[in-house]
């Protein structure tokens, strides 16, 4: 009986250990977040304050009413910067899956001379920080004049998403046995159909996982654009934050409020292909 | 329906041939059955077959066409694959009606036809499943009935039954045996387990490394191996094999033991044999089928006994080789027991002791 009771109490413990444990997880990664939101609602001297007010008692819509207001009141061009962002990163993105899906179906179903070594080097280009590359790509960008164009920005990201694309769907299709394009191809597809009809669909989750995080990275990526985008014709959301900051002062409320709007499309697109990301990350299920 | 002939074909991949200029020819309506050990290249004939391994030499003709340069969609054959290989995301009626629908048939064509199949292999009930749903064995009949609703000349099967349990296997050989006998089509069938081939086949074909070692009936090559590796591939347990040498009318084996040499023979004094005898034919006085008319008797002790109900097989030392035998009407039988054995000579082979070749009688 001892023994039982020992066990019970033990894991009860064990219990709301693993609770607590969480709890504290959780809000490492949900605090800041909490406090961009929350702050983007609450007056500067209240955002100010020494010590922290965590309770707010005052929430209004100020720093949204002055981000759209004029260029006086201390207003950005959030559409612009917005649909910038939206143009590079869909674009980029598009691009950087097709390359991928094409890449890594090859690296998954061919043998070609260099395989290991091509594909060890795309990896390779992932341990370079990008940072690193900002100042040769700028020199790069601005002797053939793409330097805050759209274009220069979707090629940078196309670069910087397609090692990553490649690699994460290559596992996808090597998952994808070779006998369902076979089996398709002797049901009277062409290689083409075959590829569309039966291992485009059974990998299509893996393919939006890639999706999503090539649409992520571009969205948020702030080093490279804030070296190569210079005027509101380029400027993406991230670098347009860097417009509340002018030489003596720091405006937090209005940084907030753009960076709530930076995150809301990035939080639609997850709810919305979450099934699919789950999906994707714990393929393997579709055996045939 | 059609015949199926491959004239010398050989496949290369680089340097390393691993299939050796084959030829065989498949009747109209034949149930041909590729049988070999794993690496033979029953599954690369299969492959080169159905268009997705390239030929590199030789010719392969379904019906009246040459289709070494055909795409599988082109040859109007369809294949059953090992790990059957349905379509994930598609349910059972479209992983059924999927060829059909790829050649723009109207739909109510592909929808009779979906139907027809599904009664014949009775999946009806599971037409709306996904194929995660459902179990190995009807897995299984969606790829045989994914195979049939086109009606092609000529089934392929690459090893259907290896992924099922043993009952399911039995059940399954069944069912494809009765389907053959159904649509009468032409069937070339992969598989390394010698039962199988036996029970299915029409006509066997044995393979090893590449090479066609012999072809025929399942009676055929069970009683007439054309040398020692088909004798002990085809049969369960493999016939026993002794070497020994011609002396006088009798088998001398190495250790000094002599046995008469099996009627019908031409042999030389002094002649190196392998001396191969099945099982069915050693069996001990009293637990013995009278068979043939020439018979040896000889006493050995039983290592190790393997009681299968029927029958039981017994383990022993023959001239320092361990043998099988058969013991039918089984009583219980110790270790180490001295029993007389009745060989029946009539049914012995022999054959050369250097190549293996059958020793034709």
């Amino acid at each position: 009986m001892a023994t039982n009771i020992n066990y019970q109490t033990r894991r009860v413990a064990l219990k709301w250990m693993h609770s607590a444990g969480l709890f504290l997880a959780m809000m490492v990664l949900c605090v800041p977040g909490l406090w961009i939101v929350l702050n983007s609602f609450r007056p500067t001297v209240e955002i100010m304050a020494k010590p922290p007010v965590w309770i707010p008692n005052d929430l209004n819509l100020d720093h949204y009413r002055a981000m759209f207001g004029g260029i006086g009141e201390g207003g950005v061009p959030v559409l612009t910067y917005f649909t910038n962002s939206l143009i590079i990163s869909v674009t980029s993105t598009v691009i950087a899956i097709l390359i991928g899906m094409a890449g890594g179906y090859a690296f998954a179903r061919y043998k070609f001379k260099f395989k290991g070594g091509i594909f060890v080097g795309l990896m390779v280009t992932r341990a370079v920080p990008g940072v690193a590359l900002s100042l040769p790509l700028f020199i790069l960008f601005a002797r053939i004049g793409i330097i805050d164009t759209h274009i220069g920005m979707i090629l940078a990201y196309v670069a910087m998403n397609v090692p990553f694309t490649v690699w994460l769907i290559d596992g996808f299709f090597r998952q994808v046995p070779p006998e369902l394009a076979e089996a398709a191809e002797i049901d009277g597809c062409t290689r083409w159909q075959a590829f569309w009809r039966v291992e485009f669909p059974v990998a299509r989750s893996g393919i939006a996982s890639a999706g999503i995080f090539a649409f992520l990275t571009s969205w948020n990526e702030y080093a490279l654009a804030s070296q190569l985008t210079r005027s509101t014709t380029s400027k993406t959301m991230p670098v347009g934050l860097l417009d509340f900051t002018s030489e003596f002062t720091l405006n937090w409320g209005g940084m907030c409020a753009l960076a709530v709007l930076m995150i809301i499309p990035a939080l639609i697109l997850t709810f919305l292909v979450q099934k699919h990301l789950i999906a994707g990350l714990t393929f393997g299920g579709v055996k045939g | 329906m059609a015949q199926v002939h491959l004239r010398d074909v050989v496949k290369k991949y680089g340097p390393l041939e691993v299939v050796h200029s084959i030829n065989l020819d498949i009747a109209d309506g034949e149930f041909v059955v590729l049988v070999g050990p794993s690496g033979c290249g029953k599954s690369t004939t299969l492959r080169m077959i159905a268009g997705l391994e390239a030929i590199s030499g030789g010719a392969v003709r379904i019906g009246d066409t040459i289709v070494n340069d055909l795409p599988p969609r082109e040859r109007n054959i369809s294949m059953v694959f090992q790990n059957y290989a349905l379509y994930p995301h598609m349910s059972v009626r479209e992983n059924l009606g999927f060829s059909l629908k790829i050649s723009k048939r109207p739909q109510d064509e592909i929808d009779k036809a979906v139907d027809e199949a599904a009664e014949i292999l009775s999946l009806t009930p599971l037409l709306d499943r996904k194929p995660g749903a459902l179990s190995g064995g009807q897995r299984q009949r969606v790829a045989m009935g994914r195979a049939i609703v086109r009606h092609p000349e000529v089934f392929l099967f690459d090893e259907p039954l290896s992924n099922l349990d043993a009952k399911l296997r039995t059940q399954m050989r069944v069912e494809i045996k009765k389907l053959h006998q159904k649509l009468k089509s032409t069937i070339v069938y992969v598989t390394h387990d010698q039962v199988e081939a036996m029970t299915l086949a029409d006509r066997i074909v044995i393979m090893r490394d590449g090479h066609i070692e012999q072809v025929g009936t399942p009676l055929d090559v069970f009683e007439n191996p054309v040398n020692t590796f088909v004798g002990t591939f085809i049969g369960s347990p493999p016939m026993n094999l002794l070497d020994g040498t011609v002396t006088g009318g009798n088998i001398q084996f190495a250790d000094g033991s002599v046995i008469a040499a099996p009627p019908g023979y031409d042999l030389s004094n002094g002649q190196a044999v392998t001396f191969g005898v099945r099982a069915d034919n050693i069996m001990p006085v009293g637990h013995a089928l009278p068979r043939g008319e020439h018979i040896a008797e000889i006493e050995l002790d039983v290592n190790l006994t393997e009681p299968l109900g029927t029958e039981t097989l017994l383990f022993a030392n023959l001239a320092g080789t361990e043998v099988q035998a058969k013991m039918l009407n089984p009583r219980p039988v110790q270790t180490g027991e001295r029993l007389t054995f009745q060989i029946m000579l009539d049914r012995c082979h022999l054959f050369d002791a250097e190549t293996g070749v059958a020793l034709k009688a």
